[in-house]
């Protein structure tokens, strides 16, 4: 074994001596195994050894193929390295392995070419990460009643927990759709975390919040040139997803031309930066959402048939809150221990009127409203439960249609709606007016501190000043 | 008395995971433990039930194979089938060695390495 270890390759230039490469790898907490353009392993770490079982010296003895060693699932569907060119990226897989002990492993292994001189790679980097811990921390993080952030236990809620594990390990494209307010985003979230791609990249864009030719740009990326003001290469989206899951919120904004692009990549799985003729191969998983009912757009020519086919491989529709009676009471109770823990309160319940001016209440904005409505009331709270006076009046209006599909923008803003029927707003009143109200009630009920007070108005902090001063308010 | 035995092929190898073989090799040796009869045979869906299954239907008598999880390996121990596992290398030339009676877990029967080449 000496012999085989004494003539192990070493690392010139990096410190005034040369050193040893199995030494400088070894000290990594993390399997890494170097592979031979041939996928024979000629080293191996010592987190790998102890997580195989195999050794150095048999690895250094003999010419055995990487899938001897790892015994991973991915050698035996399709070892990703054998398709990598020398630039290409690395790819992360979710898979499992057979040790020695003959225990199965959950891990994940990451593939990355070295560069050689020519189109093939000079070796391989693998690093196989052994994920039985986070398993454990996600069995314990895990709760009754939800997935990911995600909480209920309606019997429509049951429905969406119950497909969402399967969704998350397939790598299908998937449409999430319901009402403003009922959790899209943290779907897609919870579903690119409970997949494959979970240590990849999630990237969130929101389609329409940008012109169209900024989110062309934004989507696909461009080349230096492509247009006036393309100083430089910039990745788009598609290309920073790149192994993980890029999610469209309100697909349904799409403008019809972008959405054709958006086609061509889920076919062909290429995309083409503004200006640019050279196609980057991006593996990213599409999640797609929106509020808009897209088989009525598809009628009226404003949404294309087959993106739709395409997008709505899987679909997961979430209920509005009206129809998750049994989840009121727990999300009240979820987002009231939440919030009174990150406000340092002391509030411990609701009031007997409280709960049933919460109960009874439609909230059109779903759960986001529902959220702001305890935040609102855990914020004004100062006793230990929550009662109706600490409630936004509107709950205790009869509001006839706010059980409606549309919400306002503002409908599950509590505080702005408040502060307007709480503090007798004249309709007279310019919006200059309600603004500068707004800013002092929101000031007095923080106590006169700013962070507060921006919290409670849903503003940044730098808004907050910035309005201040152009109200001329002389706050603290 | 004649001996069956069964090997999970990948490829020209020896399966490096029980669980996944696409594909088996099965022997009949006779008494003196030359080859009487070899065929090769896929399975439809790769899964370590599946394989016991056949193992059993086939009534082998023992297993050359690579990684396994230990509830299969137990279990085919208790069905009283002889396993050799952890085996590395091509499947012919672990059944020479199965014949030589040389073959033991976590057999490595690719070539070494020449002194030069580390």
């Amino acid at each position: 074994m000496g012999t085989v270890g004494s003539c192990l390759p070493r690392v010139e230039g990096l410190f005034q001596e040369s050193i040893a490469l199995q030494a400088l790898i070894d000290d990594i907490p993390m399997g890494i195994a170097i592979l031979d353009e041939n996928l024979q392993v000629t080293l191996l770490n010592r987190a790998l050894c102890a997580l195989t079982g195999f050794s150095q010296e048999l690895a250094a003895a003999y010419r055995v193929p990487c899938r001897h060693v790892v015994r991973s699932r991915i050698c035996a569907a399709g070892c990703p390295a054998r398709k990598m060119r020398t630039d290409a990226n690395p790819v992360s897989v979710d898979t499992d392995i057979i040790d020695r002990e003959r225990q199965r492993i959950p891990v994940r292994i990451t593939l990355a070419p070295v560069a050689g001189k020519g189109e093939t790679p000079a070796g391989f980097i693998e690093t196989v990460e052994d994920m039985r811990p986070y398993r454990e921390l996600g069995v314990r993080a895990s709760q009754a009643y939800s997935f990911g952030e995600i909480i209920g236990k309606s019997p429509r809620m049951e429905k969406v927990f119950s497909i969402l594990p399967a969704v998350a390990q397939s790598d299908s494209s998937v449409l999430v759709t319901g009402e403003t307010g009922t959790g899209k985003d943290l779907v897609a979230e919870a579903i690119h975390g409970a997949s494959g791609r979970a240590k990849g990249p999630f990237i969130k864009v929101n389609c329409g919040a940008l012109p169209e030719t900024l989110l062309e740009s934004e989507l696909f990326g461009h080349r230096k040139g492509a247009f006036t003001g393309a100083v430089e290469n910039k990745p788009g989206r598609f290309q920073l997803a790149h192994n993980g899951t890029l999610f469209l919120t309100e697909i349904g904004d799409l403008p019809l031309t972008l959405q054709v692009k958006l086609l061509t990549f889920l076919d062909d799985q290429v995309i083409y930066p503004l200006g640019g003729a050279k196609g980057f191969q991006a593996d990213v998983r599409v999640i797609a959402g929106t509020h808009r009912d897209l088989e009525t757009m598809v009628q009226e020519g404003r949404f294309r048939q087959d993106l739709l086919f395409r997008l709505n491989v899987v679909r997961v529709h979430l209920p509005p809150l009206r129809e998750r009676e049994d989840d009121i009471r727990l999300l009240l109770d979820h987002f009231l221990n939440r919030f009174a823990e990150k406000f340092g309160k002391a509030v411990g319940g609701f009031s007997r009127d409280a709960l049933t001016l919460l109960t009874r209440y439609e909230y059109p904005g779903n759960v986001r409203e529902l959220r702001n409505i305890v935040e609102y009331a855990v914020n004004v709270c100062g006793e230990t439960r929550i009662g109706a006076d600490h409630l936004p009046a509107y709950l205790a209006e009869d509001r006839p249609g706010t059980g409606g599909m549309a919400s306002s923008p503002d409908a599950s803003d509590p505080s702005r709606r408040s502060l307007s029927s709480l503090d007798g707003h004249k309709p007279e009143e310019t919006w200059s007016e309600v603004e500068r109200r707004m800013i002092l009630d929101a000031l007095v009920r923080a106590g006169g501190k700013r962070t507060k007070a921006a919290q409670i108005l849903g503003w940044g902090r730098s808004t907050l000043w910035r309005k201040i001063k152009q109200h001329g308010i002389d706050a603290p | 008395m004649s001996e069956k035995l069964l090997i999970p092929l990948y490829g020209d190898e020896v399966a490096p995971r029980f669980d996944l073989a696409g594909e088996v090799l099965i022997v009949a040796l006779d008494d003196d433990r030359t080859i009487r009869e070899d065929r090769i045979i896929v399975v439809s869906q790769a899964s370590a039930e599946g394989l016991c299954h056949l193992i059993l239907k086939e009534e082998i008598g023992a297993v050359i194979c690579g990684g396994i999880e230990e509830e299969y390996y137990q279990y085919l121990k208790w069905k009283r089938v002889a396993l050799v596992d952890a085996v590395i290398g091509p499947w012919k030339a672990a059944l020479a060695a199965w014949v030589d009676g040389t073959l033991a877990p976590g057999s490595i029967l690719y070539p070494r390495r020449e002194r030069h080449e580390c």
